[in-house]
């Protein structure tokens, strides 16, 4: 079983990190040939990090959008990632002073993120118009998250595990000196196979969301079309030819 | 086509409609005909091969454009877009929702373009490309007047408009176009405007315009055309030469150049202002008719290029002239293109400035004066125009094109007073008549997709007695000319801010 997995994780950290490497070397090496933020717009770069922080960091758009998506989706956001904060344990020794601090918050945090899922996924099922557009992949996705986090709040209040052995499985993953798994119960094999699947199936599906983001033209290019001049080689070759 | 088309219901308060799936199922613009097809170099008809053809014009456009690459990949369907689409709340059909508009696309990149599409098609919601897929694109993609509403909610800025151009670009790519955008553009090509005024034509319309202007104030004032060595170029819509309201505002225009003492001229050759290679996505044709202004610009040797009230026009102008043309500032010096043209226009002035910057600069210098008494007998309201609103800007701050318009407005008539704020601003709802879609055989979309407009307008006609709703675009005007009588409004209430202008302006004795 130990082996099992740590070949899983190695396959699934090799996906997470190419897969989204490449997809993210694509967006950058794809021009973008006209000027098309979405106005009013920051004129400068230092205007743009600012838009972008607030959209990352609050969903300034999405607020404006819908407040009832926005409030589930930070809640579901927020609480992932106080919770991967708080993963960073297993990663790390000496654990890191701030992860430390963030431990206790780390559990309610789940909590919450689980709270934020079924309402987004409330959403899915009863909004006429949120129900048509969903795919079955979109209901799966769902499903995927609430799995993991009842399966590692399960493991904090129903059945505990061996952390420290989890621990020393991935710190020896991350240096290649292969440690067992402990084999306690079923719940850390769940765990643990639902996270590889989301690591695995990111780069491939909507998550890719998340770097999306900062390669949208709407939202990073700054609105200077006026003062300097913008133009995609392939256009620039137009000029040639003539 | 329903045979008799009426304004829908307002809502009783804006809630969000319902789905009502298939509502505008089959709707369908004339398709171009071949004549029209080939005089851009589209096939002329649907090629036999069209599924293959189109599958790689979808390709390279994901190789061209970044916008169309991400979004395609970011949506998570989350729904913020869905309600936010004047179409879909006109007409409930789910399909005019922009997230399930830019899926009919998606769907498709999803089959050919990811793995997941190609290994469970199902389970991702990934199609084949069928011949009802294409039809469908057809009928969908020109109910979407890229307006970017939609762009304003979304969490990832994804832009529906961006995925109605590349769908309308592969649709003509394999022979299936749609005839009003795609003659107008031959228009552009073969006379030199939308309309199809020849020059002779357009020398005769100004001709009468001064002895109009002339019996109506007592003033000469000149609409030059062709004149070398004038100052400004004026581009504008080519609506404004002959149609209602339009025209008022191009008297606007002349009389503001005649009070400030700028010389300016109107060009023969570029005698348009609108730009329909925009609609349909083709940055070809984009450039193609931009190129003309840059020639009439240099042939003409004018210091400034100044665009009259034209929302599309003024993107165009405003966001991509300096990229097609080199209208503009900031070229690399390397680049000869663009030095050549930057050197000739004066860089004191904003390269190319809306014709309210010009405006609203005069008015502050006390250049020009307004008495806003001639406009008493309205009380005003203003429709912000999608292109101008969200694509453009004006002036030093962002936020600048709604402020400027507004304080001119606010300059020319007493009595202003802005629609509810979910529907002004960045927040504006489209006219429903942009994007291509200005034309009778879509006169059932456009009464329907003007609803929140007409909504939003009869809130503060009732509540504020507003009698003039001003806007700086051709399509808006011409739109809301034919729609206002749907909904039980007087067709003259929608003008020009320039309209404004021109009865407040004072002229002569200074």
């Amino acid at each position: 079983m130990s082996v099992l997995f740590a070949v899983v994780f190695y396959v699934a950290a090799l996906c997470l990190v190419g897969g989204v490497g490449y997809r993210i070397y694509d967006y950058a090496r794809t021009p973008a040939p006209l000027v098309i933020p979405t106005t009013p717009a920051p004129t400068t770069k230092g205007g743009v990090a600012l838009r972008i922080t607030r959209e990352v960091v609050f969903f300034e758009s999405l607020f404006k959008g819908s407040l009832w998506t926005w409030g589930f989706a930070m809640l579901f956001h927020g609480g992932l990632a106080l919770v991967l904060m708080r993963h960073l344990r297993y990663f790390t020794e000496p654990v890191w002073g701030w992860v430390d601090l963030v431990q206790p918050f780390g559990i309610y945090a789940g909590m919450v993120m689980a709270v934020g899922l079924l309402g987004l996924w409330g959403r899915r099922l009863f909004v006429d118009r949120v129900r048509y557009i969903s795919t079955p992949s979109d209901h799966l996705m769902l499903a995927l998250l609430i799995l993991i986090a009842i399966s590692g709040l399960s493991m904090k209040f129903l059945d505990h595990v061996d952390i420290i052995g989890v621990k020393a499985f991935f710190l020896g993953l991350m240096a290649f000196d292969w440690q067992p798994l402990p084999s306690t119960n079923g719940l850390l094999y769940v765990h643990l196979s639902l996270v590889a699947t989301l690591m695995i199936i990111f780069p491939f599906s909507k998550l890719l969301h998340a770097p999306g983001l900062f390669f949208s033209p709407t939202r990073v290019m700054p609105d200077n079309p006026r003062e300097k001049r913008h133009i995609a080689p392939w256009a620039a070759k137009m000029e040639v030819e003539k | 086509m329903a045979a008799e088309i009426t304004a829908p219901p307002y809502r009783v308060i804006p809630i969000i409609p319902s789905i009502k799936p298939g509502a505008m199922e089959g709707l369908k613009p004339f398709v171009a005909s071949d004549k029209i097809q080939e005089a851009l170099g589209f096939p002329g008809e649907l090629v036999e091969d069209w599924e293959e053809r189109a599958i790689a014009k979808m390709g390279e456009l994901l190789k061209k454009y970044r916008s169309l690459k991400v979004y395609l990949d970011a949506c998570v369907h989350c729904g913020a877009c869905s309600d936010k689409c004047h179409y879909f709340i006109g007409t409930q059909d789910p399909k005019n929702m922009p997230v399930a508009r830019q899926d009919l696309l998606r769907s498709v990149y999803r089959r050919y373009f990811t793995i997941p599409g190609k290994l469970f098609p199902k389970l991702v919601g990934a199609r084949d490309l069928t011949r009802e897929v294409l039809d469908e694109w057809y009928s969908y993609y020109h109910q979407c007047s890229e307006c970017r509403r939609c762009s304003v909610f979304c969490p990832y800025g994804i832009d529906t408009a961006e995925v109605t151009m590349a769908a309308r670009e592969i649709l003509d790519s394999v022979g299936y176009g749609q005839k009003y955008a795609n003659e107008i553009i031959g228009k552009v090509h073969k006379i030199g405007n939308n309309l199809g005024l020849p020059g002779p034509a357009l020398t005769d319309t100004l001709e009468g315009l001064e002895e109009d202007v002339k019996e109506d104030t007592g003033i000469d004032i000149r609409f030059p055309l062709d004149v070398k060595g004038a100052e400004v170029l004026l581009i504008t819509p080519s609506a404004d030469f002959f149609a209602e309201p339009h025209i008022d505002s191009l008297v606007g225009y002349a009389k503001v150049f005649h009070a400030a003492g700028i010389s300016w001229t109107l060009s023969s050759k570029a005698s348009e202002g609108g730009n329909f290679g925009l609609f349909i996505g083709s940055y070809d044709q984009l450039r193609q008719i931009a190129l003309r202004i840059r020639e009439a610009a240099l042939e003409l040797g004018v210091k400034r290029i100044v665009v009259g009230e034209c929302g599309h026009a003024w993107r165009v102008a405003y966001s991509f002239w300096n990229t097609l043309t080199g209208i503009g500032d900031g070229a690399d010096p390397n680049d000869r293109f663009a030095i050549q043209l930057q050197k000739q226009l004066d860089q004191r002035y904003k390269q190319p400035s809306h014709i309210c910057e010009v405006t609203w600069d005069l008015i502050q210098k006390q250049a020009i004066t307004l008495d806003p008494e001639a406009n008493d007998h309205y009380v005003v309201t203003f429709h912000d125009s999608c292109n101008v609103a969200r694509a453009s800007r004006m002036g030093d701050m962002p936020g600048g094109q709604f402020e400027i318009p507004r304080n001119i407005i606010r300059a020319a008539a007493n009595k202003f007073v802005d629609m509810n704020e979910a529907t002004i601003m960045e927040k504006t709802f489209c006219c429903g008549g942009g994007g291509g879609l200005l034309t009778d055989d879509l006169m059932d979309l456009r009464v329907k997709g003007a609803l929140p407009r007409m909504e939003a307008l009869k809130e503060v006609v009732e509540k504020d007695g507003v009698n003039f709703m001003a806007a700086i675009c051709a399509i808006c005007k011409t739109q809301f000319t034919k729609v206002l009588p749907y909904y039980g409004f007087n067709m003259r209430m929608i003008g020009g801010v320039h309209q404004l202008v021109s009865n407040a302006i004072r002229l002569g004795d200074k």
